[in-house]
């Protein structure tokens, strides 16, 4: 098919600033190497990703405490075609792993060859700064 | 609640529609389906658009307004709609209640979504925020396939499912898309296509997606008193609508096996249809991801957790089997446009259950003259299951 006529439309540049004000705590855990996660102190509940506010009962009171680290891969995908801020990296594999604690956590899975990652095998979750700078957290070989 | 039924269905064309604008677009699907039920855009007094991309993917911020304007709709009540690629469903449910509650004696749901005005890798940008951008896209870059292979290796694991599995999902899709003529890929394609298509995010494959498709559909629904009123000779009734939800990380689901809020949404509009899955006569399922369509006929009770694969080994999902699923080609090879799906459902079994789709070889035989829709938003964040009867 032929090209159909058209205009391009106006150009924007959206970049939102996300306020991290109630969970600094987490991002400031990954800069120093740690993956922090919350507890509500009026109904014991534990939260990853962590939150300010309990979504079981309610209360806006939480402590924080640092994670294992020790998972179980529940599953994985090798992501090929990558979205348009990632075309810069090379392919890359998410996982969901069950920490020891029983919270879930969903994050890149590196220092495996594909063909050894499996359904059921142990992984270690580290935290981790980006070569862009940026904190983050990922699974890998327990050590 | 009164009883509603709908009295008329259009569909465009669904494909790379660069030679229209989401208004234009709308209208192919909106002027069939006045005409089918005799009415004027004046008889309408409630308008629920199901579309998903606005000012995202394509230019119009309100595209129920532009919509509405241009269809000759200004005037009704007026709503966007938003449950993700379930909005068209979510639409459907809202035209539905302004008439079963008596608000309104007709109303409109019209779903309609542009996809193709911007390129492939920022589509799969947007698409991939659409679950938890802050704690699942942002540092991780999931994209919609990824989530679903995050659960058809966890399907596969579990269960025994190949990849030769869910290729015959999209080889049996991609045959019945073929005879239907609005569909947007028509090419008949093999298991051996699938499994050497490129990876895509792995186990899925390109042929394991669905297109990124343009497309429109509208449904009129009306009440008891006006269906008698416009002596509507076939009316479908709504038997019944479920809907439930999902967390929004995936890392809180229970497991990546199955959509729990499609097993809630469909154990509602089972028995507020006072029905059954072993007496619906053919279902249109949500197979984004060839994964999707089997994860679905569990979940729908078509069969036993865990059998799903079996069921399209046997050809059970085909006409002549058991409960055919997707005979109009489904989301994978009749195409997505996101907003527009769950209402292109209603299209279709609207049509199956008049007997008059347009090619013999894929109407389904009717017994029950029952048809249930299953339409997922997001990765099981949303779910709609409606049911309909004539």
């Amino acid at each position: 098919m032929a090209a159909m006529p058209s205009i391009k439309s106006r150009e924007i540049k959206i970049v939102q600033d996300i306020p991290v004000s109630k969970t600094l705590p987490f991002w400031e855990g990954l800069k120093q190497g740690k993956v922090l996660a919350t507890r509500c102190v009026n109904c014991g509940k534990l939260h990853f990703p962590p939150v300010a506010d309990c979504s079981q009962c309610l209360a806006s009171n939480m402590e924080w405490f640092e994670l294992s680290g020790e998972a179980t891969i529940e599953t994985f995908t090798h992501v090929v075609v990558r979205p348009a801020t990632f075309q810069h990296e090379k392919p890359y594999t998410v996982a969901i792993g069950r920490l020891k604690e029983g919270l879930r956590v969903l994050a890149w899975l590196t220092g495996f060859k594909l063909s050894e990652i499996k359904v059921g095998m142990k992984a270690k979750l580290v935290a981790k700064i980006t070569p862009e700078g940026n904190p983050t957290y990922e699974f890998t070989r327990p050590e | 609640m009164r009883k509603v039924a709908i009295i008329g269905v259009g569909s465009s064309k669904f494909g790379v529609r660069n030679d229209v604008n989401v208004a234009e677009l709308a209208f192919e699907a909106f002027k069939p389906s006045v005409e089918d039920a005799g009415i004027t855009p004046k008889d309408i007094e409630f308008v629920a658009v199901g579309s998903t991309g606005a000012g995202a993917w394509y230019e119009e911020l309100l595209p129920a307004v532009v919509s509405a304007e241009y269809c000759g709709l200004t005037g009704a009540g007026l709503m966007r709609c938003e449950a993700a690629c379930a909005s068209g469903s979510a639409a459907f449910t809202a035209a539905y209640w302004t008439v079963a509650s008596g608000q309104a004696e007709i109303a409109l749901a019209l779903g309609v979504e542009k996809m193709r005005e911007i390129d492939t890798p920022t589509m799969m940008e947007w698409i991939g925020r659409a679950g938890y951008y802050l704690w699942e896209f942002h540092n991780f870059g999931l994209t919609f396939p990824a989530y679903y292979a995050l659960y058809a290796t966890a399907h596969m694991a579990k269960f025994g499912t190949t990849e030769e599995d869910l290729a015959l999902v999209a080889v049996k899709n991609h045959k019945y898309a073929s005879m239907n003529p609005i569909a947007h890929l028509r090419n008949k394609i093999t298991v051996d296509d699938v499994l050497s298509s490129m990876v895509i995010a792995a186990p899925l494959k390109l042929f394991d997606c669905c297109p990124v498709t343009d497309g429109a559909a509208s449904i009129i629904l009306a009440s008891e008193e006006k269906v008698r009123e416009l002596k509507i000779d076939t009316p479908v009734w709504v038997a019944g609508i479920g809907y439930a939800s999902g967390t929004a990380n995936l890392s809180k689901r229970l497991d990546y096996v199955g959509l729990e809020a499609a097993v809630s949404a469909s154990q509602m509009a089972y028995r507020i249809a006072k029905t059954s899955p072993d007496q619906i006569d053919v279902a249109v399922v949500h197979d984004c991801f060839t994964i999707a369509e089997i994860m679905a006929y569990e979940d729908l009770g078509f069969c036993k957790k865990g059998e799903g694969a079996k069921l399209i080994r046997e050809g059970q999902t085909e006409i002549g089997g058991k409960i055919p699923v997707n005979v109009d080609g489904g989301l994978k090879a009749k195409g997505h446009p996101i907003g527009a799906t769950g209402c292109s459902m209603i299209y279709e079994l609207t049509k199956q259950l008049r007997e008059e789709t347009v090619e013999r070889e894929r109407q389904a035989p009717m017994k029950n003259y029952a048809a249930l829709a299953h339409n997922v938003g997001g990765t099981g964040h949303y779910c709609y299951v409606t049911i309909l009867r004539r």
